[in-house]
């Protein structure tokens, strides 16, 4: 399809000295790079004229349980110009575990990577209101890791005051 | 409602409620600032949305929704257990249109496994997500009226709803929580009796809801109550990520049926309701035309919807018919391992949304080839469109608050997870 062509090219072109990675599985376009680069790619689908990505659809993480680049932090976005939805996708390692904020560009990613923060533990830099989203401030676990049990931990969830 | 103390709030919900930038000012301003809790188990928050309200006299400065009251967990559910078993949790997120998200999973599994329903399951799922549509938005219009103190029309709009609910009992034995789908079709096909009760529904569905509407748009306490309240421009709606009626009330074209089509909408004759306002006003007429044009959808069904079969014929993946298991050997052996082992959709992962009554319903799956999903994200629609709430209610009246949410019209089953 000529918009998946369109979009790799344009991201080539601006973008020469990034290592872009492009996958296809049924009929959807994912692009992977380095997260050091998540927020001047982000700006320029979102700018971009002939792609116009405005509208952030879902910000969320996967938790791989290996050694490197244990999480992968996964965007999609849409543009409602073509009606055409792209993945973008990059690694985060435990050991370094942020990642730069995109709500500066689609307030949406705002709660999105709130949830993110909630559930994996991953932080994002320069977010101006990182709260937990679902569970309390004082929960200390990330439920949606892969190695926290199914059945919650016990004691976990303090009751509320009086 | 209640006034708190600063103590009895976390602090870091203080800081986000303090430090919100407002740029609301108030010519003598009356400089008794207050919090005010509202939710979780206010009436008219629909569920347990709990607000957190910067007064200044009754005038809102900023607003901080809090979530999670109802968060059960279910993107950690789904990932221990198998694709079909996560059938019947689907009714349990928008619970006002449990169909519409039966469909919604089924489509985005048979994606991820490469599946395709039969055209007559295709046919039944558009009627009933549509009717689903109905339903819901009959819910929200009634229930918006409702807040803002006009009490009949819910009566109304319930009982419209009730006929519906009807249509699913005889299709397939449950009223609320339907689980009506199956990974490659549908649990069973749509006996004449209610294909019959389905028309008798929408021909008479216009004139009724042309009712409910009249003792509305003739109400001034009505239109009053949500002209020009909570307006959003169509580019700060897309940016705030707002789909469905919230976002086609500020006059942004988008509709996924239109948009990326799926099952038969590309051969359905719609009309994609906008509003050019953006004010609760707006997003309600959206919702009242846009049940009408799901009327019009549903009629095309029946007179277009083909004779067939139900299930897709893919023995390894699709449950097979409980009558063959019973009868047949492979039926019974296939039937087995797709229970005990799951139906293993080869490796890879995919996004499926679909146009719900309360906007765009994601499923990101990533298969890693065993029964189980790896992992399973839910975009709930109520989710994102709450977000706009703070942006909403900046400078209006406490009473509008409850105006505004109502006309979001968000469902906390879904928007908790």
């Amino acid at each position: 399809m000529e918009l998946k062509e369109l979009v790799t090219q344009k991201l080539k072109d601006k973008f020469s000295s990034i290592n872009f990675s492009f996958t296809e599985y049924r009929n959807e376009l994912t692009v992977s790079f380095d997260k050091k680069n998540i927020v001047e790619v982000c700006r320029f689908l979102n700018d971009d004229q002939d792609l116009q990505f405005k509208l952030c659809e879902d910000v969320t993480a996967v938790d791989w349980a290996r050694k490197d680049n244990r999480f992968t932090v996964v965007y999609h976005i849409f543009s409602l110009k073509n009606n055409f939805r792209l993945s973008l996708k990059a690694d985060v390692d435990e050991s370094d575990c942020a990642i730069d904020t995109v709500s500066s560009i689609w307030k949406t990613a705002n709660w999105e990577e709130r949830e993110v923060y909630d559930m994996y533990g991953i932080s994002f830099n320069n977010h101006h209101d990182l709260r937990r989203m679902y569970m309390p401030e004082e929960f200390e676990y990330h439920p949606l890791r892969k190695d926290f049990p199914l059945m919650g931990i016990p004691g976990s969830l303090p009751l509320p005051k009086k | 409602m209640q006034k708190l103390n600063k103590d009895e709030v976390h602090p870091k919900i203080i800081e986000a409620l303090l430090g919100a930038d407002t740029d609301i000012t108030i010519e003598d301003a009356l400089e008794n600032e207050m919090i005010l809790n509202m939710g979780p188990q206010h009436p008219a928050t629909h569920g347990v949305l709990r607000l957190l309200l910067r007064l200044d006299g009754e005038t809102v400065m900023a607003c901080v929704p809090e979530l999670g009251y109802l968060h059960r967990g279910y993107e950690k559910m789904a990932e221990n257990m198998s694709y079909y078993e996560f059938i019947p949790h689907t009714d349990r997120l928008d619970y006002l249109s449990p169909m519409a998200n039966n469909v919604a999973w089924a489509l985005a599994v048979e994606k991820l496994a490469g599946i395709e329903a039969p055209p007559r399951a295709q046919y039944i799922r558009m009627m009933v997500s549509e009717l689903a549509r109905i339903a819901s938005h009959l819910v929200a219009v009634g229930a918006l009226a409702m807040d803002v103190g006009a009490l009949t029309v819910f009566l109304w709009t319930l009982r419209e709803r009730e006929k519906i609910l009807d249509i699913w009992d005889i299709l397939c034995g449950a009223r609320f929580t339907n689980s009506y789908t199956r990974i490659g079709g549908v649990a069973n096909d749509a006996q004449p009796e209610a294909l019959a009760k389905v028309k008798w529904f929408i021909d008479q569905f216009d004139e009724n809801l042309d009712e409910c509407e009249r003792l509305l748009n003739t109400n001034r306490i009505f239109i009053e109550r949500l002209d020009g309240i909570g307006v959003i421009n169509a580019e700060d709606a897309v940016s705030l990520g707002l789909t469905g009626p919230s976002l086609r009330g500020s006059g942004v074209e988008f509709d996924l049926r239109r948009a990326t089509p799926y099952l038969f909408y590309n051969e359905m004759d719609f009309k994609v309701v906008t509003y050019n306002e953006g004010d609760s006003l707006a997003r309600y007429f959206v919702r009242v035309d846009e049940a009408k044009e799901s009327a019009k959808i549903v009629r095309q069904i029946l007179d277009k919807m083909p004779q067939g079969e139900t299930l897709a014929n893919q023995p390894k993946r699709v449950l097979p018919k409980k009558a063959e298991v019973y009868s047949k050997m492979e039926e019974l052996i296939h039937d087995f391992m797709i229970v005990n082992f799951g139906m293993n959709p080869p490796v890879g992962e995919v996004y499926s949304a679909v146009e719900n009554p309360k906007g765009e319903l994601g499923f990101y799956l990533i298969s890693d080839g065993k029964g189980y999903p790896w992992k399973c994200k839910i975009r709930s629609p109520s989710f994102v469109n709450l977000q706009a709430v703070p942006h909403l209610v900046k400078g209006h009246m406490v009473s509008d608050v409850v105006a505004i949410v109502g006309s979001i019209d968000p469902v906390m089953g879904e928007a908790d997870k």
